[in-house]
């Protein structure tokens, strides 16, 4: 078997129920290595739930997740991202009263960072400013040093971005990367997550902007209501009569 | 027009050296040196001096203010990371029962049992509190609450350690002025060395911990492990100023796990004011000897106290070691209005 296909990451029946409310009943996909999954759906139709999930962020009511192999179901948080799965919030987590650049620098002191012989004690803050750069926060412009909470919304999303990628994920997961991002700020980030892909790295990315989405993606998963209804290439996905259904005819537009 | 002269307002202006660029020290002249050093020489050299001059009662006085001062530099550390204690009387008791202990049981000189109840005590306090450290803001608050009022209960019933009676005839230090001179220098490290902590990396995770610690888990680092480091170093302080305070008495009872071991320490970081360490310091370095000095009113003094430290949080909520570091950086000139 060739390393392309290998499943780096297994989600097998998880359900989770908020009360009376199903959140994600029995969703079942894997993710191959170097695979860019797209996941979509209706607002509420349990994306972020299903990321919490997988990051351990919420436990699961059944079903197991598997990470390389590995059941890392019952993990904590901060286990799972020390294993390499990295993740974006959709409200973004900062932290505003610091630098935007000193945000970096909290992953950077994490021990993966450190196993993987980065991050030695003096050269964070100069890899933390590196890092930002590559994300489009100027070196030399005063960006990456203005307190994060004084940054426009683009540049928050970005920062988290960075803070995820601070990390030398194996696997990415964008939750709805370019909510609040103008069109050209998407145009602007759009291209490094392309790149991180080209570089081998298993991206899931949840978005509302379709568009840009199935332009990216290598696969795209539909949730409705806590439950997949499809899951296949983007040209499947958006002559699925269902997913029509789901989306009263948004799809349309996109065609 | 009228005639406006003579009319004067205030004018404020903030100093625009940014004095400490991370790693560049910006010293342009003589003056630009004594403005940043005096703020931190004067008070380090006042303390220096002190335990020389000072004699007896003032004496005592000024070790119960670095001990108090301790207590609350440790509570601002659990602090920095979100942890609020209202049970530094814990890790006071802890280091107090164990270098009592040792010292009167296997007969230790002090020279071995203060640095073994210091980092005793820490392991101590972090393992009795790391069970608990999930739970957060008034939660964790009310269980380090109850553990002292625990182990006095416990020690009471059970007569261990001494029970009522407490363990007495312990081993003192060699001379006052020595023990004076232990308590501000200890008090001094510690302030420096938490101060150095806190603007590390190593306490960008801690204060990163307190402000969002979910954000914190997703950059791979494990919150409970390093706020159980914290509780460690916390802990081990105050150990130290139990440890130092048994011998200084020479005495050990269950005192040492009483309420204003708790509650003083807050008290001083209420007003002097958090997240600095020297607000803690300050304020502890104020209430103290303030405390000491109103003894003479009776049964007043505590009312007064009260008094004092109400106005205080009300007129200073910022406390007032920020209020003081603002208005240094600040020049106040009166311009007249044209």
């Amino acid at each position: 078997m060739s390393k392309a296909s290998e499943t780096i990451l297994a989600v097998e029946r998880v359900r989770k129920r908020f009360g009376g409310i199903l959140a994600v009943f029995d969703v079942s996909f894997e993710l191959k290595a170097g695979e860019f999954l797209g996941i979509i759906g209706p607002n509420g139709s349990g994306k972020t739930t299903l990321v919490n999930l997988i990051t351990g962020f919420v436990k699961p009511d059944g079903g197991r997740v598997f990470f390389k192999g590995r059941d890392i179901t019952s993990f904590m948080p901060y286990r799972i991202a020390d294993m390499g799965i990295a993740r974006t919030f959709q409200m973004v987590r900062l932290f505003y009263n610091l630098p935007a650049y000193k945000n970096i620098i909290i992953p950077l002191c994490s021990s993966r960072v450190r196993r993987l012989g980065a991050g030695r004690y003096g050269e964070k803050d100069d890899m933390a400013v590196d890092l930002l750069d590559d994300m489009g926060f100027e070196r030399d412009s005063y960006v990456p040093y203005k307190t994060a909470g004084s940054l426009p919304h683009g540049y928050l999303k970005r920062l988290d971005l960075a803070r995820a990628m601070a990390l030398r994920p194996e696997v990415l997961i964008l939750d709805e990367l370019f909510s609040g991002m103008s069109l050209s700020e998407v145009a602007s980030t759009l291209p490094l997550i392309e790149k991180f892909h080209e570089e081998g790295l298993s991206i899931i990315m949840i978005e509302h902007r379709l568009k840009e989405l199935f332009r990216v993606v290598d696969r795209v998963l539909v949730l409705n209501f806590g439950r997949k209804i499809a899951d296949g290439s983007p040209q499947e996905v958006m002559e699925n009569e269902e997913v029509r259904k789901a989306y009263l005819g948004i799809e349309v537009e996109i065609l | 027009m009228p005639d406006r002269k003579g009319i004067y307002r205030k004018k404020r202006l903030d100093r625009g050296i940014k004095a400490r660029a991370d790693t560049i020290y910006l010293i342009a002249s003589w003056r630009e040196i004594f403005y940043l050093l005096l703020p931190r020489a004067f008070p380090v050299g006042f303390l220096l001096i002190l335990p020389a001059v000072l004699h007896g009662y003032w004496q005592k006085v000024l070790v119960f203010a670095c001990v108090y001062g301790l207590l609350a530099l440790s509570w601002d550390l659990l602090a920095s990371c979100g942890l609020f204690s209202l049970g530094q009387a814990l890790f006071f008791g802890a280091g107090a029962y164990l270098a009592g202990g040792l010292n009167y049981y296997l007969h230790l000189p002090p020279l071995v049992t203060v640095p073994a109840a210091t980092v005793g005590g820490g392991l101590l306090c972090a393992g009795l509190l790391a069970p608990v450290i999930r739970l957060r803001g008034v939660y964790f608050a009310m269980v380090t609450l109850m553990f002292p009022l625990l182990l006095m209960r416990g020690i009471e019933t059970t007569g261990v350690l001494g029970g009522t009676h407490g363990l007495s005839a312990l081993s003192p230090f060699p001379g006052e002025t020595l023990t004076a001179y232990l308590a501000v220098l200890a008090f001094l490290a510690c302030l420096f060395l938490f101060r150095r902590l806190i603007n590390s990396d190593y306490g960008l995770v801690l204060m990163a911990i307190r402000d969002d610690d979910r954000a914190v888990m997703s950059g791979g680092i494990n919150i409970y492990w390093r706020k159980t480091q914290a509780l460690f170093l916390a802990g081990s302080v105050g150990a130290f100023a139990g440890a130092l305070m048994t011998h200084h008495f020479q005495f050990l009872g269950m005192s040492a796990f009483a309420l204003d071991y708790s509650i003083l320490p807050v008290a001083a970081v209420a007003l002097g004011g958090q997240g600095s360490f020297a607000g803690a310091a300050l304020g502890s370095m104020i209430l103290v000897p303030l405390s000491e000095s109103l003894r003479a009113l009776g049964g007043l003094r505590i009312a007064l106290y009260c008094i004092i430290l109400m106005v205080s949080i009300v007129a200073l909520p910022e406390g007032l070691f920020h209020y003081l570091e603002r208005k240094y950086h600040q020049f106040e000139t009166r311009a007249e209005v044209e």
